[in-house]
């Protein structure tokens, strides 16, 4: 038995609507599932053409945490320390830079030179960290 | 209340990715309280409250952090390191660095060699980074 693949990571987000458009309308993912299951909104993201990895988009409450537990969430993660981090590559860091800049994307790290390529970091709306790179070394 | 904590939060780690970003521009207190729209006391005072220590530390660590990198990974002198981490002096700089490091930017540099395996750049800059907490 050989687990084979990542299918699936977890951040939090504060407002679910507005972290569509920044992960959809900004960074260019799709939507690949939007489900109200009652209890919560399962919302899932992809790169376009990945659909074999999503990323759940979750917003922290109740029931899942209590109260005061949200709280105590939403506070690290607007400090940027609730430990969401997304990797992401591209095929030309400094063009999809660039693009970023343009669309108003916070910016932690500018394009940096570095043994592994070419990478540079985002965050998004919340205080979850993204990094993008193009990678010159392939695993 | 806790919406405002999660505004201020938010505001002071913008200043925050502001100094990780353009550490090598001269980022003043003013400039800084600009990017987090709050009074220059103020934001001294809450970037205190929410990160641990004052925005001009957390600044020094991270162009010291810049400096210990560019020690070990160019061929820049001294003098190039202080300029492209964005000290105005010379001394300031070597006396910042030493009170940070322990040490001055040449021993560093004559003791230490580049670490073998890359990882990204946000881990190292978030690690690497000589501590104020003791």
């Amino acid at each position: 038995m050989t687990m084979n693949a990542i299918s699936r990571s977890q951040v939090y987000v504060l407002d679910q609507d507005e972290a569509l458009d920044f992960y959809v309308g900004k960074l260019g993912l799709e939507v690949h599932t939007d489900q109200d299951l009652g209890f919560m909104r399962w919302l899932t993201v992809n790169l376009p053409g990945d659909r074999q990895r999503e990323i759940l988009l979750e917003k922290p409450g109740p029931p899942s945490l209590d109260p005061a537990t949200a709280e105590q969430v939403r506070e690290l993660l607007t400090k940027g320390a609730a430990g969401g981090f997304l990797f992401m590559t591209t095929d030309d860091a400094h063009k999809t830079y660039e693009d970023l800049v343009a669309k108003g994307v916070d910016i932690t790290d500018e394009p940096m030179e570095r043994p592994y390529g070419t990478d540079f970091g985002i965050r998004d709306p919340f205080g979850n960290k993204i990094r993008i790179g193009q990678m010159s070394v392939q695993p | 209340m806790s919406r405002a904590v999660e505004q201020t939060n938010r505001a002071m780690l913008r200043a925050r990715d502001a100094m990780d970003r353009a550490y090598a521009q001269p980022l003043d207190i003013p400039t800084l309280a600009r990017i987090a729209y709050v009074s220059e006391a103020h934001f001294i005072r809450t970037f205190r409250a929410t990160f641990g220590e004052t925005p001009h530390r957390y600044l020094q660590r991270r162009r010291v952090e810049r400096a210990m990198y560019l020690l070990l990974h160019t061929e820049q002198d001294v003098t190039e390191v202080c300029h492209a981490v964005g000290f105005g002096s010379l001394g300031t700089f070597s006396r910042t660095f030493r009170q940070i490091v322990g040490e001055s930017p040449t021993d560093y540099r004559k003791r230490r060699t580049a670490p073998a395996a890359p990882v990204p750049g946000c881990f190292t800059k978030a690690w690497k980074r000589p501590s104020s907490f003791g």
